[in-house]
């Protein structure tokens, strides 16, 4: 029986060279992520392809898709964080998309490898400095001096707040990885439990227990799996209304 | 702390992918350039989708209907108010009816009552008159009848005179006579 690890392997399915000592491959990674877009693309695009009045089945699942991403981006980032729907659509489906196809049996999950989240994660903080700069100037570094605090205390609250900003791509990196990789492991686990248990003699009759602790992490997975992607939208919603309005 | 576990692990299980590489999958830095290229190119092909079809399209469904709904809300609450429009016309033209019936009744029931009693007053004159030429006629028969009595008077006393003694009287002399015990 294969470890709990072994569902992480990057496995190459066709190879197209090298680049600088580094394969280049189209691996089960690539194709999860194809899969992703090929998802998000079919229930999007060719589920509005009709622009009904009356929405269909499709359609109605692609508008409540799109009014909740825009709604969060409303709530979060403001009028004015409209014109980054398309980059928090993007990051949420994608995200959502993955995790949830990671949840099919023997299917990989493209957000268990810290550096893809740490690519996205890089994406919306670089998207953050490149707009608050291109928009506010140096006034955009405002966004690390608190307002009405006594110049003295800057000394202490200005490196606070520099740390914390730089700690936010790290932080929505590492917790996008580390709850699907940490979720998956508790699975693979519990789920080699059942199967140990059962070819354990007398010890069989146990087994039913980490099968139904399975079967509740399962269900916890999912949860997990929209949270998460939840979360990182949410995050880079704030993270993005800090570029529109710097200083506090 | 999890690479030599894992190599052991994978190695037993006879993963000969793994067993080049070895370490944990994620830390494993030579699958990071292929994983980033295919991230670069699926996420890319995402955003370029979302910006130039997904948003645009379905952020113009949902105005198109919003715009669509208000719309019929509008002119439905015009419709009514041409309803209520055409409803108090409808009430004040009857009232305007009501209030005209009952001005053309109460002229033609007082034209009706001028003429009737015009009409009353020519008939009285008219019987008045006949009345009075009956009247007058009544009168004249009877100074008429009254002239006559005095010479039937002397016609009869005449006879009654020639009845008694046997001679007849003149005629002139009867009716002096007659005129005479009339007072006359």
């Amino acid at each position: 029986m294969a470890g709990p690890i072994e569902q992480f392997e990057i496995k190459p399915i066709v190879s197209l060279g090298k680049i600088g000592g580094s394969e280049i491959a189209f691996t089960n990674s690539a194709l999860f992520m194809v899969a992703a877009v090929a998802i998000i693309a079919l229930l999007f695009v060719y589920g509005t392809r009709n622009r009904s009045l009356v929405p269909g089945r499709l359609q109605s699942l692609a508008e409540m898709g799109y009014e909740f991403v825009a709604n969060t981006v409303r709530d979060s980032a403001g009028h004015d964080g409209m014109r980054f729907l398309p980059l928090v659509f993007s990051l949420f489906m994608f995200v959502l998309v993955s995790n949830l196809l990671g949840m099919i049996p023997g299917a990989f999950t493209v957000t268990s490898h810290l550096i893809v989240t740490a690519a996205l994660a890089a994406l919306v903080i670089l998207t953050v400095i490149v707009y608050g700069i291109y928009k506010h100037g140096t006034h955009f570094f405002g966004l690390f001096v608190p307002g009405g605090v006594h110049p003295l205390m800057l000394i202490i609250l200005v490196p606070i707040e520099v740390i914390s900003f730089v700690s936010r791509p790290i932080s929505l990196s590492v917790r996008l990885f580390a709850n699907m990789l940490a979720g998956h492991i508790a699975l693979k686990i519990f789920a080699g439990f059942v199967a140990t248990l059962l070819f354990a003699g007398g010890w069989a009759i146990l087994s039913p227990l980490p099968l139904a602790l399975t079967i509740a992490l399962i269900a916890l997975e999912f949860l997990v799996a929209a949270l998460q992607a939840y979360v990182f939208a949410v995050l880079t919603c704030i993270y993005l209304h800090d570029a529109l309005h710097p200083g506090h | 702390m999890a690479a030599p576990a894992t190599t052991t692990g994978t190695t037993a299980h006879g993963g000969a992918d793994a067993a080049h590489s070895g370490g944990f999958p994620p830390f494993q830095g030579e699958t990071f350039a292929s994983q980033l290229l295919w991230l670069a190119i699926t996420f890319g092909v995402l955003y370029w989708l979302a910006a130039k079809v997904i948003v645009p399209r379905l952020g113009g469904i949902l105005e198109e209907r919003a715009s669509k709904i208000g719309n019929d809300l509008d002119e439905a609450a015009a419709m009514k108010a041409k309803a209520e429009e055409a409803g108090q016309a409808y009430e004040k033209s009857l009232a305007e009816a009501r209030a005209r019936a009952q001005a053309i009744a109460q002229e033609t029931r007082e034209t009706v009552n001028a003429d009737s009693a015009e009409r009353r007053k020519s008939v009285e004159a008219d019987l008045a008159a006949k009345l009075a030429a009956a009247e007058a006629k009544i009168v004249a028969t009877k100074t008429e009848a009254m002239s006559h009595v005095e010479a039937i008077a002397a016609d009869a006393a005449g006879a009654i005179v020639g009845r008694l003694t046997g001679a007849a009287p003149a005629p002139a002399d009867a009716a002096k006579a007659v005129k005479t015990a009339l007072g006359g």
